[in-house]
């Protein structure tokens, strides 16, 4: 509860908030920064404007997901061989993997924000990232 | 073990088809009963079950898998009776996969307690296959890089992929990488790579040195050992991660690179830092030591020791030691003729003009013959304290090593150093005549250089120079306690024992040796010729050490009333 209401409010979890989390806890902040870590949902820094989540469960794999990712990295100047979530130094994208997002039949799925695209191509990416720099 | 563990019921169980009886309970970390686990009882029974995470001085975690074996409960009828083969033997339900009955499934033996009847069968097929399993699936993402590891020859990776692994692997994809050389606090450096995640370090650092400071982060292929970032792992105890961690994944930056373990010759000994006289082991090569390692003994470290204590040793190796025989009269050149010379000098002292300082990190039998050498002179005798910090797991406050062995040998009072301000009057008034000191720089214990200028004789002894060696008319060198052999008695009472690691250097000798010689020399009857007859000579004269041999110490000790 204590997480989500900070990340809610400041967008992400610092180390800071950790340590704060802890002292209020009674923890060590090691205790808290190895649950901060394994949760995906908890952000440890700051997201990008556009936040494209792409769908690596079987379905979505299967139907491409991975060359979409590469496609999204590689246009937005980030490094495809990189685990985990990663932002662009201008702070406009982060692009990373997110499990099956229910949505399996219009598989591979990317989420930019809110919004969903189904049977995402790398034409359509192209057409995403379109929309991204126009708003 | 305490009397409650032999007095527990046994129960009969059988181990790779071998009817063995076993504790039913047994100690766990903190020495309290419970139900003996499989891997307790295979230990009794001789049979080693391989293990990573298990630490019989640390709460069970159960994460390693290492320790599966397969095993079988009798079977029970409706009427809770064992149901019986053809022969009349019980029969045995073999644990197996409920959805899969053909396909056993183990049990760790680290954290699944034994029950009347049980078979476990360590060496089984099905054992095997589990361990293999489980071994190729720590090493998938190991870097294997054993060759530059410190960890090599003393892996518990290596040595179960010796024993229960596969000689090839099957895996073609690319590893997973994760930090190296991840400098974790003042004196450790870890390698998440080899890393098996066991968390002995995490269990140890948080319910033994009670600070909670390593943890795992991140998840699945990425799970990665750490300290919270920007936080050092630093206490007084962290060292012993480098120790318990089976893998080469923490090292001790000290010893990181320096020799290879298998050049390393290991002596039992103890720490010197301080008056708990934690049971150690010196490791050395070609008169070096290289690494200090803590030796279980439950009666005093159980299987740790401090930072502080493990990394004072370099001091031995100093180049300033003091290896030769020296002091301002000597006219002799060899130990023969520089101790016919102190004896005569100290042969014309007059009774009760002479006094006696020895430290209280001497050993007892060398305390022990300097105590004769001061009633044989007439001559007072004390000890200097030497007080610190202590705290709540092992460093005591008493940074002597056997201030209790100086009190039982009688060199000293109950308090040490009561007579010190005696004896420095004494030798101001010009009463104290002749001075003989063991080990300590006296002038730093109100005892001026300018009135050890004024003695008639002054006999010092001691390992590294100082304002008294420089004064001293004879200096004697004497030997580092790793350079000898001895014991000594901690502050509560155990008396230990530790054997020699590194020859002496030079002219310089252990003590206890010129300290015969100069008795003899003073004619004083003298049975004994070694550390072990003098201590066993001083145990029939002592009341606190009746009965007690050299040998009878064995490698942990005794206990003796102060
Ligand atoms: S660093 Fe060593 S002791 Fe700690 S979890 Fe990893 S393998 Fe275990
Ligand atoms: S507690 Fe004392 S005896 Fe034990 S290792 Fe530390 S200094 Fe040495
Ligand atoms: S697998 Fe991608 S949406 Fe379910
Ligand atoms: S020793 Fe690790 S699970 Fe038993």
């Amino acid at each position: 509860m204590f997480l989500h209401a900070l990340q809610e409010h400041f967008g992400f979890i610092s180390k800071d908030a950790v340590e704060w989390t802890a002292s209020k806890l009674g923890l060590q902040p090691i205790n808290v920064h190895e649950l901060v870590t394994f949760y995906p949902m908890f952000r440890q820094e700051p997201l990008g404007r556009h936040q494209i989540k792409v769908c690596r469960t079987l379905s979505c794999a299967l139907a491409g997901a991975h060359q979409v990712r590469t496609f999204f990295c590689k246009r937005v100047g980030l490094d495809p061989h990189k685990h985990g979530p990663q932002t662009t130094s201008d702070g406009h994208y982060t692009v990373e993997f997110v499990e099956c997002l229910a949505s399996c039949g219009t598989a591979p799925v990317v989420m930019v924000n809110e919004t969903f695209h189904e049977q995402v191509t790398v034409e359509k990416a192209e057409q995403i990232l379109a929309g991204c720099r126009a708003t | 073990m305490p009397l409650a563990a032999t007095l527990v019921e046994k129960i009969r169980i059988q181990i790779d088809g071998r009817d063995v009886e076993v504790p039913k309970m047994m100690p766990d970390w903190q020495g309290k009963l419970q139900p003996t686990t499989m891997l307790q009882a295979c230990q009794q029974a001789g049979v080693e079950i391989p293990h990573y995470c298990y630490h019989p001085k640390l709460p069970i975690a159960g994460n390693c898998r290492m320790c599966l074996v397969e095993f079988g409960t009798p079977m029970m009828g409706p009427d809770r009776k064992p149901i019986l083969n053809e022969d009349g033997t019980p029969k045995i339900a073999k644990s197996v996969l409920p959805y899969e009955p053909g396909t056993p499934r183990g049990a760790i033996g680290c954290a699944t307690a034994i029950s009347p009847g049980m078979e476990i069968y360590p060496n089984s097929p099905a054992t095997k296959q589990m361990r293999e399993a489980v071994l190729e699936s720590l090493l998938i993402n190991h870097p294997l890089d054993c060759p530059i590891c410190d960890q090599a020859g003393e892996c518990k990776l290596q040595e179960y992929s010796m024993q229960h692994g596969q000689a090839t692997s099957r895996f073609v994809e690319a590893k997973v990488h994760k930090p190296k050389q991840v400098d974790l606090g003042p004196r450790i450096m870890l390698d998440d790579e080899r890393c098996i995640l066991c968390s002995r370090c995490v269990r140890f650092t948080r319910d033994i040195a009670g600070d909670d400071a390593l943890g795992f982060v991140n998840r699945g292929s990425y799970n990665t050992l750490a300290a919270f970032p920007g936080r050092e792992f630093d206490n007084n105890y962290t060292l012993n991660t480098v120790d318990i961690c089976p893998v080469g994944a923490l090292t001790s930056k000290d010893f990181r690179f320096q020799m290879r373990v298998w050049f390393l010759r290991e002596t039992k000994s103890l720490c010197t830092s301080c008056g708990t006289g934690c049971n150690v082991v010196v490791s050395s090569r070609e008169e070096k030591v290289y690494r200090l390692e803590p030796r279980e003994n439950d009666a005093v470290n159980s299987s740790w020791m401090c930072d502080a204590g493990r990394l004072n040793y370099k001091w031995i190796g100093r180049e300033d030691r003091l290896t030769r025989l020296g002091g301002s009269r000597l006219k002799a050149c060899t130990w023969t003729g520089g101790a016919r010379e102190v004896a005569e000098g100290l042969r014309t002292a007059r009774p009760g003009t002479v006094a006696i300082i020895a430290s209280a990190r001497q050993t007892n039998e060398e305390l022990y013959w300097l105590k004769k050498i001061a009633t044989r002179l007439g001559a007072e005798s004390d000890s200097i304290p030497r007080v610190g910090e202590g705290d709540r797991l092992l460093v005591s406050a008493d940074k002597n090593p056997n201030s209790n062995g100086a009190r039982l040998t009688g060199i000293c009072g109950p308090l040490l150093g009561m007579k010190l301000a005696g004896i420095a009057d004494g030798i101001r008034s010009g009463s104290i005549r002749t001075l003989i000191v063991f080990g300590e720089d006296v002038t730093r214990h109100g005892i001026s250089a300018e009135m050890l200028q004024r003695l008639d004789l002054l006999v010092v002894s001691d390992i590294l120079p100082n304002q008294t060696t420089r004064l001293a008319h004879y200096l004697l060198p004497g030997c580092a306690p790793a350079e000898k052999m001895g014991s000594f008695v901690n502050v509560n009472g155990r008396l230990q024992k530790f054997l020699k690691a590194l020859e002496p250097r030079e002219d310089a000798r252990p003590e206890i040796e010129f300290l015969m010689e100069l008795l003899g020399l003073l004619g004083a009857p003298q049975p004994a010729r070694s550390v072990e007859g003098s201590f066993n000579q001083m145990a029939k004269e002592i009341p606190a050490l009746a009965g007690l041999t050299w040998s009878s110490l064995g490698d942990t000790g005794a206990t003796v009333q102060i």
